[in-house]
C-alpha cells in the first residue's frame, strides 16, 4: 500500500523553473548578438568580440561569487570597492614592496577573502542585514585603498610580466590567429570551478538550503552561521580575483576605481536568473547575464550610443528581468 | 511496555516576561506512543523543543536510558536518536526530496567535500521502500502538496535511525487517509522498540493510537494516565482545569430569507468547476469536503484573491464585478484565511491597529491624518463586542494566543463593515477552550444577520455548526443537506464521489 505521493513524482516536475530564464536569457544573448551583427559591420570584427570578452572578464567573475551570495537570499555590495582594495594591495606587495608577482596575487585575492569573511561575520555572527552590513563594507573598503594607495595609482612599472600574464594570449601561441587573451580564460576557468563547487560540493548544496529556508537547515543541525560566513568569504574570493585581473588589465591598481561594479554584477546575476528571495540560481545564468551587459553595452557604443543612454538600457535590461523572475514566481504559486 | 527511554525532570523555562515551564517532567518507554496534550500555550511544544535541541532548559535534568545529558543543539539530540517533526514544516523548498530528507548528513564521494548524488537518492529510495512510500526523491519539495510534504518530514525523521521520535500535531493538515498511513507507520515504528511523543489537539486520535497521555496546563505537568483508562471528557477537564462539556448550540430553524451572497457558475482551473450556491442573512453554510476538495479556492475566487475565470456573483441580488479583493471588501464581503499570521493579522502591530485596517479609509482625517479617538473607540468598542482577551489595545497581535488572534481578524473585518464573512478552518491549531468561543462567536454574528460560510475539515464541527452544508470534491459541488439530514457518512459519500461516479 502506498501513499498518492507518486503522481507528483513525474519527470517534468524536475524542471527547475530557473531554467526557463536561463534559456530566456541566452535567448536574448543570441538576439543582441544577431542584431548588432546586421547592424553594424564594425560589430561583427574579431577583435571586438574579443573586445566583449574582456569587458566581461572581470565584472564577470565578481558575479561568479555574487551569485552564490543572492542565492542565500543575501546581497554583497561591496564586491566593487573590494575589487579595488585586492589591486591595490597586489599593487603594494609587488610595486612597492618589490616582492614576487605570485605573492602579490595571493594577496590580492587573499584580501579579498578576508574582507568577504568580514561580511560574512557581521551577517551570520552579528546579524546585520546583508544590505547594511555589505553598504558598510563597501565604504570601509574604498577608503581602505585610498589610504594603502596614498590617494595614487599604483604601477606595475617594475614587473611587466603582470599585464602580460593577463592580456597574453597562450591560446593564440598554440592557434595563431585565435588571440583570445587569457584574462578570459581566466574568467571561463573561474566560471567552472564556481559551477562546480555550487553544484557538487557541500558548500554548494547548503548555499542553496540557506536561500529556501535557512531555519530550517538550522533546525536539521547544519550550522548555518558557518556556511553563511563561507559564503560570503567565497564572494569576497572572487571579488579579490577580479582585483587582481583589473590591476593586470589596466597595468595598475587605480584606488579610485571599482565604485559602481558591484551593480553591474548584481544585475548580471539578476538577468541570469538567479531569484533575489534566495534559493534558486545558477552560474551559467550569471555568465550569460555578464555576457548580456557586456554585448549590450559594446554594441550600442558601436552605434554611437552617448554612453548615459548605454546605462538607462542596462537599467531597462536589469528591470525587465526583475520583473520576469516575478512573473514566472506568480505562475508557480 | 519496555525499558525507560526519556526521563526529563524539573524542567523549567523562563521566555523574557513569561514563565513557559515550570517543574515539569515526562517519561518515555520503548515501545509506546506517549501523546502530549494541553492547550495552546500550555508548553507542549517548548518542552519538546528543549528535548530536541532547540531551546536550552533553565533548570531540570534529561536522561535518556538513564545516563544524564546535555541536549544544547539539533544535531546533539540527533546523536542521541531523538527526531523531531515541527508544527511548522521545516523544508526547504527549492531542494528536492533527498536532498531535504538527508540535509546536513548528505553522503560524501571523494574527496569529501563533494556530494554524492546518486548514493543520496538511493538511500531515499530505500527509505521510501522501507515506508511503501512512492515518490521520487528527485522532486522539488515546492512541488508537492502539504500533506506530502509532511510526509517527507516523517520520512526524514524516520532516517535518523532514531529511537524517539516527536511529533508536533503531524495530522494538522492530513486527509483521514493519510492520517491512517501515518499512524501505520507509528504502529510499525513502535514495534520495533522505539517511543513516539505525539503532540495533538484532536482527541479521538489519541485513543487510536496512544498508550499513554500526559497533560500539561499552564506551563505545568498535570498528570500522566493510561489512554485506555481515560475517558476524553477527562482528559478535557485536566487539559482546562474545569469539567467542561461542549453543549451543541441550538441552530436557529429558519434563517432570514434574504439571499445576501449568490454565486452562480464559478470557474477556476481544475479546483473550482461550475460552482453555484446561495447564503441567506443570518444562515451558516458549512463547506465539507477532503483537504484538496477546492473549498478554500472558491472562497479566494469570490474574494478575488485569485481571479475566476468565469461565473457570476450577486450581493443583495445585485450581479457585482469583483476584480480585487478591495471591490470584495467594499460590497461587505470578508475572507478570514486559515493562515492567520500569514495572511489575516500585521503581527508586529497592535490590537488597535490590526481592528481598523481594514476600514482604515474611515478614520483618516484633516491632511490624511489618522483619528486616534475615533481609532481608540472603535478598538474599545470590538474589544469589549467580541470580549477579546488583550491586556492592552497596545498589545501586539504577535503575543496573542491563537484564539484571540481568530476574534482579532473577525473584528477586522467586522469595522470594515462586511456581511458576508468566509471563515476558512477557523479553529485550526485553536485549543479546546477557545473552540468553544469561536463557535458563540460564529453563532453570535449570524443572529446579528451576517452571512457565514464556514470552511472546515472536522466534520464534528460541520455538523455542529452549520445549517447547510455543501460538500465538494474535485473542485464541484457535489451534494447539499440540511443541518436535520447531515450525518458524518452522507458528507463522506459526497466528499468521495468522483467525478467519474457523479456522473
Amino acid at each position: 500500500m502506498a501513499f498518492s505521493l507518486g503522481r507528483f513524482g513525474r519527470p517534468g516536475a524536475l524542471v527547475r523553473s530557473d531554467a526557463i530564464q536561463r534559456f530566456l536569457a541566452f535567448g536574448a544573448l543570441i538576439l543582441i548578438i544577431v542584431f548588432f551583427s546586421i547592424a553594424s559591420p564594425e560589430f561583427r570584427q574579431f577583435d571586438n568580440a574579443i573586445g566583449i570578452l574582456i569587458a566581461t572578464a572581470v565584472v564577470g567573475v565578481l558575479a561568479l561569487g555574487e551569485t552564490f551570495v543572492i542565492i542565500t537570499a543575501g546581497i554583497d555590495l561591496s564586491i566593487g570597492t573590494v575589487m579595488t582594495l585586492s589591486a591595490v594591495m597586489t599593487g603594494v606587495v609587488v610595486t612597492n614592496l618589490g616582492m614576487p608577482l605570485p605573492v602579490g596575487i595571493l594577496a590580492g585575492i587573499g584580501t579579498g577573502g578576508v574582507v568577504g569573511l568580514g561580511n560574512g561575520l557581521l551577517v551570520a555572527r552579528l546579524k546585520l542585514p546583508p544590505f547594511i552590513a555589505t553598504l558598510g563594507t563597501l565604504n570601509v573598503a574604498r577608503g581602505l585603498a585610498l589610504v594603502i594607495s596614498g590617494l595614487a595609482p599604483i604601477y606595475f612599472t617594475s614587473s611587466p610580466e603582470f599585464n602580460n600574464a593577463f592580456m597574453g594570449s597562450l591560446l593564440g601561441s598554440i592557434i595563431p590567429g585565435f588571440d583570445i587573451p587569457n584574462i578570459v580564460l581566466v574568467m571561463f576557468g573561474a566560471a567552472i570551478v564556481a559551477a562546480l563547487v555550487l553544484g557538487k560540493t557541500i558548500l554548494g548544496r547548503y548555499t542553496y538550503a540557506l536561500g529556501s529556508n535557512e531555519e530550517a537547515a538550522r533546525l536539521s543541525g547544519v550550522n548555518v552561521d558557518a556556511w553563511k560566513a563561507g559564503v560570503y568569504a567565497l564572494g569576497g574570493l572572487f571579488a579579490g580575483l577580479g582585483g587582481v585581473m583589473i590591476a593586470a588589465r589596466v597595468n595598475s591598481a587605480q584606488p579610485s576605481l571599482g565604485f559602481g561594479y558591484e551593480l553591474e554584477a548584481i544585475s548580471a546575476v539578476v538577468i541570469g536568473g538567479t531569484s533575489l528571495s534566495g534559493g534558486e540560481g545558477s552560474i551559467l545564468g550569471t555568465v550569460i547575464g555578464a555576457f548580456i551587459i557586456s554585448t549590450l553595452t559594446n554594441g550600442l557604443r558601436i552605434m554611437s550610443v552617448p554612453q548615459e543612454w548605454q546605462t538607462v538600457v542596462t537599467g531597462v535590461v536589469v528591470i525587465f528581468a526583475v520583473y520576469l523572475d516575478i512573473l514566472r514566481r506568480r505562475e508557480q504559486l | 511496555m519496555g525499558e525507560t527511554l526519556v526521563e526529563m525532570d524539573g524542567i523549567s523555562k523562563d521566555f523574557p516576561g513569561v514563565h513557559a515551564l515550570a517543574d515539569c517532567r515526562f517519561e518515555l518507554r520503548s515501545g509506546e506512543v506517549h501523546a502530549l496534550v494541553g492547550e495552546n500555550g500550555a508548553g507542549k511544544s517548548t518542552l519538546m523543543k528543549i528535548l530536541a535541541g532547540v531551546y536550552h532548559r533553565d533548570a531540570g535534568q534529561i536522561r535518556i536510558k538513564g545516563e544524564p545529558v546535555e541536549i544544547d543543539s539539533p544535531r546533539a539530540a540527533q546523536n542521541l536518536g531523538i527526531s523531531i517533526i515541527h508544527q511548522e514544516l521545516n523544508l526547504m523548498p527549492h531542494l528536492t526530496v533527498a536532498q531535504n530528507i538527508f540535509i546536513g548528513r548528505e553522503p560524501r564521494a571523494n574527496p569529501s567535500f563533494i556530494l554524492d548524488e546518486d548514493e543520496l537518492n538511493a538511500q531515499a529510495r530505500a527509505l521510501f521502500e522501507t515506508m511503501h512510500l512512492a515518490l521520487d526523491p528527485r522532486v522539488r519539495v515546492g512541488r508537492l502538496a502539504v500533506a506530502q510534504q509532511q510526509m517527507v518530514e516523517i520520512a526524514k525523521a524516520l532516517s535518523f535511525d532514531s529511537n524517539v521520535l516527536i511529533m508536533d500535531e503531524p495530522t494538522a493538515a492530513l486527509t483521514d487517509t493519510e492520517i491512517r498511513e501515518l499512524f501505520r507507520i507509528i504502529r510499525r515504528f513502535r514495534e520495533q522498540g522505539a517511543g513516539v511523543i505525539h503532540i495533538s489537539h484532536r482527541l479521538e486520535e489519541l485513543k487510536q493510537i496512544s498508550d499513554r497521555v500526559t497533560v500539561m496546563r499552564d506551563g505545568r505537568y498535570i498528570d500522566t494516565v493510561r489512554t485506555d483508562e481515560a475517558p476524553i471528557d477527562r482528559i478535557i477537564s485536566m487539559m482546562v482545569g474545569r469539567t467542561i462539556f461542549e453543549a451543541t448550540p441550538e441552530v436557529p430553524e429558519h434563517p432570514d430569507p434574504e439571499v445576501l451572497l449568490e454565486v452562480r457558475g464559478l470557474n477556476r482551473g481544475r479546483m473550482v468547476r461550475d460552482v453555484s450556491f446561495k447564503v441567506r442573512r443570518g444562515e451558516i453554510v458549512g463547506f465539507a469536503g477532503l483537504v484538496g476538495a477546492g473549498r478554500t479556492e472558491v472562497a479566494r475566487a469570490v474574494f478575488a484573491a485569485d481571479r475566476p475565470e468565469s461565473g457570476e456573483i450577486l450581493v443583495r441580488g445585485r450581479g457585482r464585478r469583483i476584480t480585487t479583493p478591495n471591490d470584495a471588501v467594499r460590497y461587505g464581503i470578508g475572507y478570514l484565511s486559515e493562515d492567520r499570521k500569514r495572511y489575516g493579522l500585521a503581527l508586529a502591530l497592535d490590537v488597535e491597529t490590526n481592528i481598523v485596517l481594514a476600514a482604515f479609509r474611515r478614520f483618516v482625517g484633516f491632511l490624511g491624518m489618522v483619528r486616534a479617538g475615533m481609532t481608540r473607540a472603535t478598538a474599545v468598542a470590538q474589544v469589549k463586542h467580541l470580549a477579546i482577551k488583550t491586556p492592552s489595545l497596545r498589545q501586539k497581535a504577535r503575543n496573542l494566543s491563537g484564539g484571540t488572534q481568530q476574534k482579532l481578524v473577525v473584528a477586522k473585518w467586522l469595522t470594515a463593515e462586511t456581511e458576508i464573512l468566509f471563515f476558512d478552518e477557523p479553529t485550526r491549531g485553536i485549543d479546546v477552550g477557545a473552540k468553544s468561543e469561536i463557535y458563540r462567536l460564529l453563532n453570535d454574528l449570524a443572529h446579528e444577520g451576517k452571512a457565514i460560510i464556514m470552511i472546515s475539515s472536522e466534520l464534528p464541527e460541520i455538523l455542529r455548526m452549520s445549517h447547510r452544508i455543501i460538500v465538494m470534491c474535485e473542485g464541484r459541488i457535489t451534494g447539499e443537506l440540511t443541518a436535520a439530514e447531515a450525518t458524518q457518512e452522507r458528507i463522506m459519500a459526497y466528499a468521495t464521489q468522483r467525478q467519474a461516479i457523479a456522473a
